[in-house]
């Protein structure tokens, strides 16, 4: 797909230079963030670390006692490769005593305390190092609403929220993040074994390429089928995006004065900066 | 005549008026030190770009304090400058000035307001209802202020009236990262080429730099050639001063070459444009 094939050198240029812009323009010189092991925190630790230099990052990795033990030494490695700050926090303690009151509880309902436990921490880290939390959530899980809202969704700058994962794919190969991470097969890790692919139904790959035409396209359904894509799964896909738009917004305010926050009060984030 | 150029690619502090002020000051003695006889600053460079409801709170009348101060700085050096103009009946405009000799030679309000898209300046600022050339030192020149330029009759109109300068202030996004440099980067250049070579007038073109909430400005300023030719390209996507040394001969050249605007009818134009305006009345 010729419009997802990106130019990686401009692209790290715009990346790097939003990260440093950003975190700085607060008067703040250091982000901290999670480092799973996988490609996307990976790509954003590398980002981070051109961009306010090495010693400025702080990334955590925060295992569960089910995690793969590789994870860890994926996220220990790609620390290494890109010289920042790095430590370990398990979460096993906070999330066992919490499940401990309710046993029966489902895997997503753990899966979402886990990640919120994480921002928990990253947030924490925050305070303490004086650091921005970096996002790490990239626009193929946004628009398919794949992610934990006010759990790995949270952060004060997300660099790769607009790059499909396709597009992650070949930045990282850019940035020189380490071979392993980019070549394994993503999974949110909450089982072992677990892969994205096999828990979505489809590859990124080609979700990416419907995305691409879809969103920002904006091809009609005619057009999609034209192009090759099945009916159920152009129907499927569109109702992943309408079905987890709230966790892309901020929570309703029901209106009942002249200037309602975010609705007709309305300022930049960067106000003032 | 010959005469230098500054474009001056900064990156504006969003609502900050002061600082702003500050570094664009500093830029004009840059400037002036260098020997130049003219400054451009970017649109929306006293305030930034994506104010929202800041726009009352950072308007200046043209009377202001700070606006006066800028005139008086025209004194050694002319300044092409862009803000948030707001008039005795509370309007808000998208505004240029050129300043010269101590006054303003003139002002123009930005007429085209994008509002698609990332853009949602209409909703905050109202239109501009004229494009007129104007005199200076170096010769008849027009201003726009960025979106003005996408539309034809903008810089077609400033060239009918005379202008053999355009003076493009600009706070331009960069997207589109598919193609050998920003998507938007290239189509602005080749607007601002096309431009000149349609209407045999040099462009100078001054975008900004910076983020405001992750969008990034790509900067790019540069001067082109009344042959559509880039003569001077800034930096993408970061600070610059660029300095531009403008060369009467090649305007002369080209309007002997390429004698187009010589030869363009603006009766035929005006006839039919009427035809249009009144059918399109019916």
């Amino acid at each position: 797909m010729s419009g997802l094939a990106v130019n990686t050198v401009l692209l790290r240029q715009i990346l790097v230079g939003f990260v440093r812009d950003e975190v700085h323009k607060v008067g703040v010189k250091k982000a901290v963030l999670g480092l799973s092991g996988g490609i996307d925190s990976a790509l954003v630790v590398f980002i981070a670390a051109e961009a306010l230099g090495p010693e400025n990052v702080h990334a955590i990795c925060m295992p569960y006692k089910t995690s793969n033990p590789e994870s860890e030494a994926h996220a220990r490695l790609v620390a290494e490769a890109c010289g920042v700050k790095f430590s370990v926090v398990p979460i096993t303690p906070m999330v066992d005593s919490y499940f401990d009151m309710f046993p029966d509880a489902d895997n997503m309902r753990r899966g979402n305390k886990m990640a919120r436990e994480r921002m928990t921490i990253l947030f924490d880290h925050s305070a303490l190092l004086r650091a921005l939390v970096l996002g790490t959530s990239n626009k193929t899980e946004l628009l398919l609403g794949y992610g934990t809202l006010y759990g790995d969704m949270s952060s004060a700058l997300n660099p790769i929220g607009d790059l499909y994962k396709s597009q992650v794919w070949q930045l990282s190969e850019e940035m020189s993040v380490p071979r392993a991470v980019i070549d394994k097969k993503p999974s949110a890790d909450l089982w072992a074994g677990q892969t994205d692919e096999e828990e979505l139904g489809f590859s990124y790959r080609h979700v990416d390429e419907l995305l691409y035409m879809m969103v920002d396209l904006r091809m009609t359904k005619e057009e999609l089928v034209a192009a090759g894509f099945d009916i159920e799964f152009i129907d499927n896909i569109y109702l992943k995006i309408q079905n987890s738009h709230f966790k892309r917004r901020l929570p309703v305010i029901a209106k009942v004065s002249n200037r309602t926050i975010d609705r007709d009060f309305r300022y930049s984030r960067d106000w003032g900066k | 005549m010959n005469f230098t150029a500054v474009l001056a690619q900064i990156k504006p502090k969003l609502g900050c008026i002061k600082d702003n002020l500050v570094l664009i000051e500093e830029r004009i003695e840059k400037a002036r030190e260098a020997g130049a006889d003219l400054v451009l600053f970017p649109e929306l460079a006293i305030t930034g770009y994506f104010l929202k409801d800041l726009v009352p709170e950072v308007a200046l009348r043209l009377d202001s304090p700070e606006i006066t101060r800028l005139i008086e700085l025209s004194r050694n050096i002319s300044i092409a400058i862009g803000f948030v103009e707001v008039t005795d009946d509370y309007s808000f405009f998208n505004s240029a000035i050129y300043l010269e000799n101590g006054v303003i030679s003139h002002l123009h309000r930005k007429v085209y307001l994008p509002t698609y898209g990332l853009f949602d300046e209409q909703r905050y600022m109202a239109r501009g209802e004229r494009f007129r050339a104007f005199d200076t030192k170096f010769g008849r020149m027009g201003m726009l202020i960025c979106e003005d330029m996408w539309h034809l009759s903008a810089s077609y109109i400033l060239a009918m009236d005379g202008a053999t300068t355009l003076l493009c202030l600009s706070s331009s996004p960069g997207r589109g990262i598919d193609c050998d440099s920003l998507a938007s980067a290239e189509a602005w250049q080749q607007l601002a080429s096309t431009t000149a070579m349609f209407l045999n007038c040099r462009v100078l073109y001054c975008n900004r730099i910076g983020y405001e909430d992750g969008v990034n400005f790509w900067g790019g300023s540069e001067y082109i050639s009344p042959s559509g030719e880039s003569v001077v390209r800034g930096r993408i996507l970061e600070e610059d001063f660029v300095t531009a040394k403008i060369d009467e001969g090649s305007l002369r050249r080209e309007r002997i070459f390429s004698p187009m605007l010589r030869d363009e009818n603006l009766f035929i134009t005006m006839q039919e444009l009427r035809r249009i305006e009144l059918k399109r009345g019916q």
